[in-house]
């Protein structure tokens, strides 16, 4: 495929990818646009622009040399950890819990960019660690520490879901990195005997509710179990090929809560029915199971192979957990559904993580070509 | 995986390498893992449980909704309606779904720009329903307050902006014994009849009087409509709407236009007034005032209009005519010569009457001091001479009196679809006997044959009685127009002593008697009785002046016209200070049957003086009291039952009668000299110092 009308950035990107991620981002504009009342704005139009904006942030970023990666690792991550504290700071004196910072012209969300950042410090520090102590405490400890703090900050937001999301990035990371199986086996035991005293202890109660409700949603169906007993309605009744475009009568009589952030994927099951959600589910597999894990798998060095299997795990995350969520499989955490979703700083982490494994991509093949 | 490391100490890079490998693989399973169990969870629920979630989908949809069916007219006997519906535009809360009861009323009291009493008796609604028992907040809105109540109902949950109808009772008070009021049900209906329609917002029930007693009639079947609504319950539009069956109408005797007027016709005064078709039974009139606005009750009863109603000494809230008890009086007088008849009396026989008469050791007074001189039947009944009566009921006895006075239709509830009738007593010894263990006195039957005593009657049973004298048949009232016209028997008199007796009524109206003041304009005679009831003692005074609830009651019997009876009819004026109270009355009463125009004529320059008409007069005296009281007035604990308990508390329907050994002193008549003579204005001229217990 040459052809010298089209220039050559543009022409050698990685089309196989974000031509199918594309069609997504305008499938899940049509969602936004009937669950907006058969509106482009603000919902469909912001999506596209904020997709449009943020793939050419995610084409700069997989022009950013690998050198220039591990040197803003630590960097990064410092300043977004002061932002975190800023934030709770600021939080604090204005009374009540608060995730951005104003700043003037744009609303920031550290927590946010926290996630790929989590992922790109621990690959470096993994980078760095000399190879033989993989299996000693020094390759485990610093690695929690570093991921402790942030994940911290962001407990106390408070915004769970956010947190889990970095945990999940972090652990993926420290996972493939290759430190001993057993201290999974054992962390997962721990988590186990932790989790029941972290539910009575630790959540606050709301979160609580979520979790017994998730159990058992139709006990409460006005209350607590409303969202998730309205989503499974709402895919349910789309049966296979759904109501149709526009006819989805649980969003548009706004039985549906969130139908246009969290809940976008019951809007969309309710008019495309299963066949619209495995439309999602196909172009998710292309993206990160064939693409995000095979770039990760072909990356020329460990940095670059750690750092793109955890963005990829990273915008997983997204995916299962969301998904999970609104098909009752997974208690109601506020995460929203990768390029689907309505909201601008959901779709710059994500793109930035795309434009990190583009990067990757792009290291593997000397031409600076990518791969597929 | 990790056994790398084990075999070779030194840990490679290429080792790490490979475990990442391995490791990658793992991860890329872990996902592909849960893909594939996500695909499957939405093929369970979108296809599996299609059908099931389809359903919950639609009733998330679609609401259905009942809608309240139009009320059964009430109509009176030429098809207009007595008690009709109205569109209209209602506002009603919803308990259960308020989340701030007071927020909720406050705002909505500002936009429909109620008062503070409205508020407040909005409130005290809601602290008394529960659950999904709609309470009404306003009704009779105009389009304007609607539609902004209805575009502000997202922010507002709980209430419910409707239009329906509502019942209206064009004349309002004229009607409200009679037809009784219809109300929002409570939740004692509710837990007698588990009908989702009571709790329908905008659906009322009969509560009392007629709307009570033919609910089941009057009700109709529901319409349905099935809407589409979002969560908030806001209807995005209606899908498909099932028309409400309105309630049969019912067909009632009564002549509107003459309720209308004999209510209102009684103007500031208590009492009642009773017409009735000789012919039919038909009860044509069957007024109880003041009344309460059946109109203003439907809403509930507020706590204004509660203070406004239950602190009246005029009782609005008594159905008189059928639960006030009251001795008839001299009204009973025709009666009793006509028993003196039937025991073979002979009407030519004479008393001479100078003011009393001698029994046992007490004197009995006639009202006319000075005395009526030789009074024969004729001029005793006409003139209302007591000694005339004194004297022969001692000789003819208690019993024959009594069991005409039974033949009357007296001392017996009628099948009236009314509820309960106070229905009084006809004493007789055997009577006495049962109730006080006491053997008849002498003077009990010189006391019972002046109609006072132990005696006691409803006004209604003093029109039929008067219906019987005019027809001579045993005529039983009727209000239903659909029930079959009875057939009545004869009384069972002779024709010849019913003559007489109607003579000397005619005599009393249009001759030598004391009820020139009922005598009509026009070419149509009546003939009719006054009657003078005392209420009290005459230690508390005459019974004509002084305080107004130690006044006579004033009451007159007629039928008419004379030579070809139709109409028959009965005044009361509680406390009027005598028969002179009732009698004119009477006189437009039955002007109204045979003119209308000449009534009106009478009536409206009355009215104007009174202040307008008994609604116009309500709504101004609930204006001095709203703004007197204000919210301040005592809340209402149950409106129905409290209404329920002031109708049942009439004290003289429930307590047993004190025992009377006294001479019942009769109140005097209202003289007219003869035949040409002008009626006498006022009793005060010839109210004599009436004796009392004689030492």
């Amino acid at each position: 495929m040459n052809n010298s009308f089209i220039p050559d950035p543009f022409r050698l990107l990685p089309w196989r990818v974000l031509g199918p991620l594309t069609l997504l981002v305008i499938f899940g504009a049509t969602v936004l646009y009937s669950a907006g009342g058969g509106k482009m704005w603000p919902w469909a139009g912001m999506h596209l622009v904020h997709y449009v904006v943020f793939l050419g942030l995610a084409i700069v970023v997989s022009y950013v040399p690998r050198d220039l990666f591990k040197r803003a690792a630590y960097p990064a991550y410092g300043a977004l950890v002061v932002l975190l504290v800023l934030v709770e700071a600021v939080g604090r004196i204005g009374g009540g819990s608060q995730r951005w910072l104003n700043l003037g012209f744009m609303t920031l969300q550290p927590s946010e960019m926290m996630k790929p950042v989590i992922v790109l410090v621990l690959a470096q520090f993994y980078d760095n660690l000399p190879t033989q102590m993989i299996r000693s405490w020094r390759a485990l400890l610093p690695a929690l520490m570093l991921l402790a703090v942030p994940a911290g900050l962001v407990i106390i937001q408070p915004d769970l879901g956010t947190a889990l999301a970095i945990c999940f990035g972090a652990v993926v990371v420290v996972f493939l990195a290759g430190v001993p199986m057993w201290w999974f086996v054992g962390g997962g035991l721990g988590a186990a005997i932790a989790a029941p005293l972290a539910f009575f202890f630790v959540l606050k109660e709301y979160q609580r509710k979520r979790v017994t409700v998730f159990v058992n949603p139709e006990a409460d169906m006005l209350g607590a179990g409303y969202h998730i007993t309205q989503s499974k309605i709402a895919i349910g009744s789309g049966g296979f090929f759904g109501k149709g475009f526009g006819n989805g009568s649980q969003s548009h009589l706004e039985y549906l809560p969130e139908a246009h952030t969290d809940f976008v994927f019951a809007t969309m099951a309710e008019e495309w029915g299963m066949l619209g959600g495995l439309f999602v589910l196909f172009v998710f597999f292309i993206v990160l199971f064939r693409w995000g894990m095979g770039v990760a798998r072909r990356a020329p060095d460990r940095f670059s192979a750690i750092l793109a299997a955890g963005m990829t795990a990273t915008v997983f995350f997204y995916v299962a957990i969301n998904m999970m969520m609104v098909m009752g499989l997974a208690p109601v955490v506020g995460i929203p559904l990768p390029f689907l979703s309505h909201g601008g700083s959901s779709m710059m982490t994500n793109m930035v993580c795309i434009g990190t494994i583009m990067a990757v991509d792009r290291w593997g093949r000397r031409s600076g070509r990518f791969s597929r | 995986m990790f056994r790398l490391g084990r075999k070779n100490r030194r840990i490679t890079s290429a080792a790490l390498r490979d475990s990442f490998d391995r490791r990658a693989v793992l991860i890329g399973g872990l996902q592909g893992t849960i893909g594939v169990l996500l695909a499957a969870r939405l093929g369970y629920i979108a296809v599996g449980e299609n059908a099931h979630y389809r359903v919950m989908a639609e009733s998330n949809r679609v609401n259905l909704s009942l809608i309240p069916p139009r009320r059964g007219w009430i109509l009176d006997r030429t098809g207009a309606p007595i008690a009709a519906n109205r569109a209209d535009f209602r506002v009603d809360l919803i308990p259960e779904k308020l989340v701030d009861r007071d927020k909720t009323v406050d705002a909505l009291g500002q936009i429909l720009s109620l008062t503070a009493v409205d508020i407040q008796d909005i409130k005290d609604r809601l602290e008394e329903a529960h659950g999904s028992q709609p309470v009404e907040a306003a009704a009779h809105l105009d389009w304007d307050k609607f539609a902004a109540v209805s575009v502000r109902q997202p922010d507002l949950p709980g209430v419910v902006p409707q239009r329906g109808f509502s019942r209206y009772y064009p004349t309002g008070p004229c009607v409200g014994h009679l037809v009784g009021y219809v109300g929002a049900a409570n939740a004692k209906d509710y837990a007698k009849e588990r009908n989702p329609l009571l709790i329908t917002p905008g659906f009322k029930i009969g509560k009392d009087g007629l709307e009570k007693r033919f609910d089941a009639e009057l009700r109709g079947v529901p319409g349905a409509r099935r809407s589409e609504v979002t969560a908030s319950g806001k209807i995005v539009r209606d899908l498909e709407t099932r028309d409400d069956i309105p309630g049969d109408p019912i067909h009632l005797t009564i002549h509107g236009g003459l309720q209308d007027y004999a209510a209102r016709r009684l103007g500031l005064e208590s009492g009642t007034v009773t017409v009735m078709d000789i012919h039919t039974g038909d009860i044509l009139a069957l007024c109880s005032m003041p009344s309460f606005d059946p109109n203003s009750f439907s809403d509930g009863i507020g706590r204004v209009e509660w203070k406004m109603l239950s602190e009246d000494d005029h009782v609005p809230l008594r159905n008189k005519v059928l639960k006030g008890l009251y001795p008839p009086g001299s009204t009973v007088k025709p009666t009793v010569a006509l028993s003196f008849l039937e025991a073979g009396l002979d009407p030519g026989e004479s008393v001479n009457c100078n003011g009393g008469l001698q029994v046992g050791n007490r004197v009995f007074h006639c009202w006319q001091h000075h005395g009526h001189g030789k009074v024969d039947m004729m001029k005793g009944i006409y003139q209302s001479c007591d000694v005339y009566f004194y004297h022969f009921a001692q000789r003819m006895g208690m019993d024959v009196i009594a069991a005409m006075m039974h033949r009357m239709g007296w001392g017996r509830p009628y099948d009236l679809p009314l509820g309960s009738q106070s229905f009084g007593t006809v004493p007789d010894p055997a009577w006495k006997q049962r109730k006080y263990h006491k053997d008849w006195a002498i003077y009990d039957t010189v006391n019972a044959t002046i109609g006072q005593g132990y005696m006691q009657v409803n006004p209604l049973q003093q029109a039929v009685m008067a219906s019987r004298i005019a027809s001579g048949k045993i005529i039983t009232p009727r209000l239903m127009a659909n029930t079959a016209e009875p057939g009545f028997q004869p009384l069972g008199v002779k024709q010849e002593h019913l003559d007489l007796i109607r003579q000397g009524m005619w005599e009393m109206v249009n001759g030598r008697g004391t009820g020139a003041r009922a005598r009509l304009d026009l070419p149509v005679q009546i003939a009719g009785k006054s009657g003078t009831a005392q209420v009290v003692g005459l230690n508390f005074g005459n019974g004509k002046g002084g305080a107004w609830k130690h006044r006579d009651h004033g009451h007159f019997i007629c039928f008419g016209p004379f030579d070809n009876p139709r109409f028959a009819c009965q005044v009361l004026v509680e406390h009027g200070g005598g028969s002179g109270a009732a009698m004119p009355i009477a006189k437009d009463v039955m002007t109204y049957l045979f003119d209308e125009q000449k009534a009106w004529d009478a009536l409206l320059p009355m009215e104007a003086g009174w202040g307008g008409t008994p609604q116009q007069r309500m709504a101004a005296k609930y204006q001095t009291f709203a703004a007197q009281y204000g919210a301040a007035a005592p809340r209402v604990a149950d409106g129905d039952a409290a209404v329920a308990k002031v109708e049942a508390a009439d004290p003289a329907a429930t307590a047993p009668l004190p025992v009377q050994s006294d001479a019942a002193s009769p109140a005097p008549e209202p003289v007219s000299g003869g035949p040409a003579a002008a009626p006498v204005a006022g009793a005060a001229a010839d109210a004599p110092a009436k004796p009392g217990r004689r030492p």
